[in-house]
């Protein structure tokens, strides 16, 4: 057994730092303070990370994969974190690149695999529906076949930043006589098809991230069939096992703990000592410093023991507790912030969450809305219930 | 980075999890425990004679040079079986203390009897109101003679020999003082989890030094070394509570049906597995650092904090999921409960390291790993 980092991993540690530090600055400070720019702050940072390799190390290595351990892309993910450089899109570097890559026709790689690793191509998930979430195989959108066309009807739901999308990869219903799982395949098609119509949904921290997307005969050319017809709940159980690799958010919530502890230290109580130094505070804040630790190290333990790089089933262990922690931490800074976090914008319906011109500082006014949305981790990818009931089945037998 | 036992140390877990689990059920269990010994000599036979005992001392003193991997490796089986036998207590602690401080003779003296099963220690340093982390030692050395009261002394009552520390003109001293001496009186006890210690009242006992200088380093390297075995303990008790739970939520059968059918459990189990993990991170965390030679107290305080929190969890859930069957001294699952408690309460309780990890936690900008 051994607890350090081999001097390998170190060096490959400086080398990451190396690159990331060529993202912008303004697009770092802007992704630390969740400010970015959509999309063009994701896109010129994928670029960068394209350029040197470091875009989509996960895939095969013919298409841009690094073929790293587990314990790299660790640190990969980690040191992206530490460094406040935007995720890489999840729609396109751990969902339909993999599944392309994985499943589809040398042609279709060919023709999607570059664009989507530069994010020339902004990818959807037309996963969700209104009647099919947690029971994803109950989808109903249907595709019938055309001569050379899949004609799509019907609505996907929860199709997050599909504002931004170029393309969408969609779950259809080609066969509805058979097995609900039977019957699933997987289409790819512009969001400027016609029939295709996207309307956005306000969440409770008064942004759009997420849509309803709408399919009125729209015609699928029969080529952007991923795949074989009804193999699309194999795809989707691959994706979805992907989608939860580096789900806990380790680093990230890593950086929120520090940055409360920063704000801590500047704000002074009625006691006349700082919040870090109030003792019930500091009690809080070391508690969840701990709580992140232990999982830390669980996700370095599932990292050194996966070589082989099969999905583990203390995958969901890490999804359950790395959504609490994330939102344990939101919670903190949300609190940090007080009464300040009231005020969030001007009068204007439109203005930006954290643009109220008054003497609450604008992390303030961000911290709730903030909050709030971070309420979406627990229920995304799997809520919790789901991933408790996975632990159940394939860790505890029950 | 490296989490596994290598062959070596997985033949040492196999071997140590054939002669407890042959042992012990929980008839045999109650049986042993409610002797006045309250262990096993037959069992602590064997364990001396496949190595264990001596494991960790070092091989120049009839020891087998071994270290935290393997010596966490053992306590997690003493945990799962909660074998009663004070390997901890009167071998792995007092051994270290000796190691750490006596000169070449007595060392091989102590710890060759240590090894062979035939000497038993304990450490006598806690007395009448502290509170971890806090040890007043007020327990006096003049003239090679102590006088004072040590109160919780684990296995104290069947110790030949004992390690204790006194206030000394230069600081806290070590004292090797033989248990059967004039002037040493001993009040035994049993603990909530069935185990035994004793009260020790020194009156002028005589008493021999262990080095020299103040030891509170070595006290204070050794705590963490307990800590690191209490955690891997726990470990190895909290995998057994969730076992028996999960094997009795797939066989006991309500409203026709068995009890995993019933999502308010299931969920639940899931719960307690999700603990049981964290803790057994940290216990690797603590165990780890202490193999790389980082012999660090806020380490052991992390550890020990996770394993208090989810040995609360997993011990109470456990009862509760067995309903009134989890009650009873005749089921085991109770006594898994009682030993994660005693484990809590000894060196800190999760809020005790709480509090000491809040006061230097503006200290760093975050916990880094590795």
């Amino acid at each position: 057994m051994q607890l350090k980092f081999s001097p390998e991993e170190e060096a490959f540690r400086d080398e990451l730092r190396a690159i990331f530090a060529k993202v912008p600055e303004e697009i770092r400070r802007r992704s630390e303070a969740g400010q970015m720019n959509f999309p063009e702050d994701l896109v010129t940072t994928t670029r960068v990370l394209n350029e040197h390799g470091v875009a989509v190390p996960g895939w095969p290595k013919e298409w841009g994969g690094r073929d790293w351990t587990p314990i790299q892309s660790h640190i990969y993910r980690e040191e992206m974190s530490l460094m406040h450089v935007p995720e890489p899109l999840a729609f396109n570097a751990s969902m339909i690149g993999p599944v392309i890559a994985q499943f589809a026709s040398q042609e279709m790689k060919e023709r999607f695999l570059p664009k989507t690793a530069n994010l020339d191509i902004w990818w959807c998930q037309g996963f969700s529906e209104p009647e099919a979430g947690s029971d994803l195989a109950s989808l109903k959108t249907r595709a019938v076949r055309d001569g050379d066309h899949y004609i799509v009807n019907g609505q996907k739901t929860w199709t997050t930043l599909g504002q931004f999308a170029d393309w969408i990869f969609c779950l259809v219903r080609t066969d509805p006589e058979v097995k609900k799982q039977a019957g699933i395949s997987m289409l790819l098609f512009p969001m400027d098809t016609p029939g295709v119509e996207l309307r956005p949904i306000q969440l409770i921290d008064g942004g759009f991230e997420v849509n309803e997307v709408f399919f009125n005969d729209v015609r699928v050319p029969v080529e952007n069939l991923v795949g074989k017809e009804n193999e699309g709940w194999t795809q989707a159980k691959f994706l979805l096992g992907n989608e939860r690799s580096g789900i806990a958010r380790i680093g990230y919530t890593k950086t929120k703990l520090a940055k409360a502890k920063e704000l801590a230290r500047e704000i002074t109580t009625a006691s006349g000592g700082t919040l870090l130094e109030d003792p019930l505070f500091a009690a809080r804040l070391a508690e969840l410093e701990n709580d992140l630790l232990a999982l830390e190290m669980t996700q370095l333990r599932v990292a050194a023991s996966s070589a082989d790089g099969k999905p583990n089933p203390a995958s969901s262990l890490l999804k359950l507790r790395g959504s609490q922690l994330q939102q344990d931490a939101m919670e903190l800074l949300a609190d940090i912030a007080g009464a300040d976090s009231l005020p969030v914008a001007g009068l204007d319906a439109s203005a930006d969450n954290g643009t109220a011109e008054i003497a609450a500082p604008e992390w303030a006014q961000l911290s709730v809305p903030t909050y709030l949305n971070y309420r979406k981790v627990s229920i995304y990818g799997g809520s919790s219930e789901v991933q408790r009931q996975i632990i159940d089945k394939a860790v505890l037998g029950l | 980075m490296d989490f596994e036992l290598s062959d070596e140390q997985t033949m040492l877990r196999d071997t140590v999890r054939e002669v407890l689990t042959r042992k012990y059920d929980v008839e045999t269990l109650r049986k042993v425990t409610d002797t006045e010994l309250g262990w096993d000599k037959g069992v602590w036979k064997s364990l001396a004679d496949i190595g264990i005992l001596g494991l960790t001392f070092p091989e120049d003193d009839g020891g087998m040079g071994a270290g935290p991997v393997e010596f966490t490796s053992v306590m997690t089986e003493i945990g799962r079986a909660l074998a009663p036998e004070p390997y901890l207590d009167a071998v792995l602690v007092p051994g270290s203390l000796v190691a750490a401080t006596a000169d070449h003779d007595t060392r091989a003296e102590l710890l060759g009897g240590l090894a062979s099963g035939e000497l038993l220690m304990a450490f006598a340093h806690l007395e009448a109101g502290d509170r971890w982390p806090g040890a007043k030692v007020a327990t006096t050395a003049t003239d090679g003679k102590l006088t004072g009261t040590k109160v919780l002394v684990g296995h104290g009552d069947c110790a030949d020999k004992l390690v204790v520390s006194a206030r000394t003109d230069d600081g806290v001293g070590l004292f090797l003082v033989d248990a059967n001496a004039d002037g040493v009186t001993r009040t035994p006890y049993r603990t909530h989890d069935r185990r035994r210690g004793a009260q020790i009242e020194f009156a002028d006992a005589a008493a021999v030094r262990l080095g020299s200088g103040d030891a509170a380093q070595v006290i204070a390297d050794a705590e963490v070394g307990i800590q690191t075995a209490l955690c891997a303990e726990a470990v190895g008790a909290m995998e057994r509570a969730l076992d028996l739970t999960v094997e009795y939520l797939k066989t006991r059968k309500q409203f026709g049906v068995t009890l995993s059918h019933f999502q308010t459990l299931t969920q639940r189990a899931a719960d307690m597995y999700t603990q049981l993990e964290l803790a057994r991170s940290m216990s690797l965390y603590a165990t780890t650092a202490l193999s790389d030679g980082i012999c660090d107290p806020t380490i052991a305080s992390r550890a020990k904090l996770q394993i208090c929190r989810s040995g609360r969890a997993i011990g109470q859930e456990a009862v509760q999921m067995h309903g009134g069957i989890g009650m009873t001294a005749e089921y085991p699952v109770g006594h898994y409960l009682s030993r994660l408690t005693a484990i809590s309460h000894t060196l800190g309780d999760a809020a005790d390291h709480v509090s000491v990890l809040a006061r230097t936690v503006g200290d760093h900008e975050m916990v880094m790993v590795g």
